[in-house]
């Protein structure tokens, strides 16, 4: 895949329940995936109500795929799928 | 810092709310525990069953009820509810103890031990033998082994063993109280004796089991605000970079949450500075060999009442800003009710001391936006009528109060100075150092305390560490 666009969900449940971990995400990214992901933090998704507040926090890849219980390292891992590893 | 024990307490708080708003609470809060954990799934302990039993003493927790006060056993979560949303004004609304022990939840961790492991290769130097100061230890069949009578836990041996084969086990809870207060009873279930307890919220921070729960006034505010009461968040110094956004957008989402009005408790910092310089310069004018200590950290207010009544004498007078800022909220509007909003489990038995009405975490509060989506980044900045000053904002730091003393002393007095120490955070070996100070042998005029390591900014009930 060219490019990978990372909505991480900020609403406030989000945020509350992990979200505030991956704040930083975007510094770790490593060197070779730069202009590759696009990383953008999104006020409420409302995904904890549609899907499940235990799902929290949530972040939705490519406008269609949604990640329930989000951590950085799953997050990294996903995207590292998705460039297939060809960065 | 997020984990499971907070997770799950965060989750309750949203759900909470959610249910409150929707006017569904006491016909739901029952089905929580089952609802979370439904049967045929993972269950967190032995079996789903002792998670809904915790579950539900976490709820009342919430609801602002003590575990260990339960009378009944069959009363459902329904009618504590329902008792807190219609009756409870007053005294009942405010806990005299903000903490609570959940028995079934507390693994009554064996008690503090050093052990030898299977890393031993029972070498030939053998120098845990060798550095023992209680000849405490021998090698049987290959194999260190400590006699437990002997040992007197001094660690020398975890040190010296070079494959990591001696480890100390540990209470969590009794390691991290600085005064001994909390400690298994009888059924070895871990209990707190509230005579000793200073508040400070470091146990409710080490068990592992989240066996140690605050008493949530969440409900209480909520219930208030439907009551049509003119609420007033008081929002803790300590705030700024625990939500996303700027300390005045916080206030935008406080008060699109429901509060009446809103405040920085800087403000009130403001009014601390300017006594407790003043107080310290007329204690110096007395008596210039002696020496004041800060008196804006509740648990080491509480610590010196408590234990080291020879320091009490030397603890500043001059109300917290939590106080000041009280009392600039009851001059705008004497009818409005004061909710003080911060990182602290102390400052839950100050309010209750000096009329503050409520307390909530800045987790409940988060817990309140989430359930109202509000979201502090897309809130506008609040129109303050000025910003607190910087000194003040930084209250919540460790050496904020000290450097705001100084600089208006400084104003003040050109050239003066200030013989000033920080103890920078509260634990057993602290506490002795504290102690020496009352010995007045040390040359230092003023004694910053705060409880936590790095000043309220890491409060027990702090989101971001």
């Amino acid at each position: 895949m060219e490019k990978v666009k990372v909505e991480i969900c900020c609403g406030t449940a989000c945020y509350l329940l992990g979200a505030a971990n991956m704040m930083d995400i975007e510094d770790k990214l490593p060197a070779e995936w730069s202009g590759k992901v696009e990383i953008e933090a999104k006020p409420c998704l409302e995904l904890c109500e549609r899907e499940n507040l235990g799902g929290a926090p949530y972040v939705r890849i490519n406008d269609t795929e949604v990640m329930a219980q989000a951590t950085p390292d799953k997050l990294l891992t996903r995207i590292g799928e998705l460039l297939g590893g060809a960065a | 810092m997020l984990n499971g024990s907070t997770f799950i307490r965060r989750e309750l708080l949203i759900r909470i709310v959610r249910a409150f708003d929707s006017g569904s609470l006491e016909s739901e809060i029952d089905q929580i525990p089952v609802k979370l954990r439904p049967k045929n799934e993972p269950s967190s302990r032995c079996c789903v069953y002792h998670d809904r039993a915790i579950l539900k003493y976490r709820l009342m927790a919430l609801l602002g009820i003590s575990v260990e006060e339960e009378i009944d056993e069959t009363k459902p979560l329904s009618a504590y509810y329902a008792e807190k949303a219609w009756t409870a004004e007053g005294e009942a609304a405010k806990p005299k103890t903000p903490l609570s022990v959940c028995g079934p939840a507390c693994s009554g961790c064996p008690d503090a031990r050093v052990v030898s492991t299977q890393n031993c290769r029972g070498c030939f130097a053998r120098p845990c033998v060798y550095n023992c100061p209680k000849k405490a230890i021998e090698v049987v069949d290959g194999h260190s082994v400590i006699d437990q009578k002997l040992c007197i836990k001094c660690g020398k041996c975890i040190a010296a063993c070079p494959y990591n084969a001696i480890v100390k086990t540990t209470v969590p809870c009794e390691e991290a109280c600085p005064v001994g207060a909390i400690k298994k009873n009888e059924l070895g279930v871990a209990e707190i004796d509230f005579e000793k307890c200073i508040f400070c919220g470091k146990c409710f921070n080490a068990c592992p089991f989240a066996a140690v729960m605050e008493r949530s006034q969440l409900v209480d505010v909520l219930a208030a605000m439907k009551r049509g009461e003119k609420l007033v968040a008081m929002i803790a110094p300590a705030a700024e970079k625990q939500f996303p956004g700027k300390i005045e957008q916080l206030l935008t989402a406080c008060a699109k949450a429901g509060f009446s009005d809103v405040m920085e408790v800087a403000l009130g910092a403001e009014k601390t500075t300017a006594h407790e310089t003043a107080e310290f310069i007329e204690r110096m004018e007395k008596n210039p060999n002696t020496f004041m200590t800060t008196s804006c950290c509740p648990a080491w207010v509480n610590l010196a009442w408590k234990h080291l009544p020879d320091l009490v004498e030397h603890v500043s007078l001059t109300p917290s800003p939590m106080v000041y800022a009280r009392e600039i909220v009851k001059e705008k509007d004497p009818s409005a009710k004061t909710v003080f909003i911060g990182p602290c489990v102390a400052k839950r038995s100050e309010a209750r001391r000096k009329d503050v009405d409520y307390v909530l975490s800045f987790e409940e509060l988060g817990a309140i936006l989430a359930g109202r989506k509000i979201d502090v980044i897309a809130c506008e900045p609040w129109p303050v009528a000025r910003p607190a000053d910087p000194t003040a904002r930084n209250y919540a730091r460790s050496c904020g109060v000290t450097d705001a003393v100084l600089a208006e002393a400084t104003a003040k007095i050109p050239g003066f100075k200030l013989n000033a120490k920080q103890i920078n955070g509260i634990d057993k070996k602290t506490c002795t150092m504290i102690k020496l100070h009352a010995s007045g042998k040390i040359p230092v005029n003023f004694l910053e305390v705060m409880a936590c390591p790095g000043g309220c900014q890491n409060g027990p009930c702090s989101l971001v560490k």
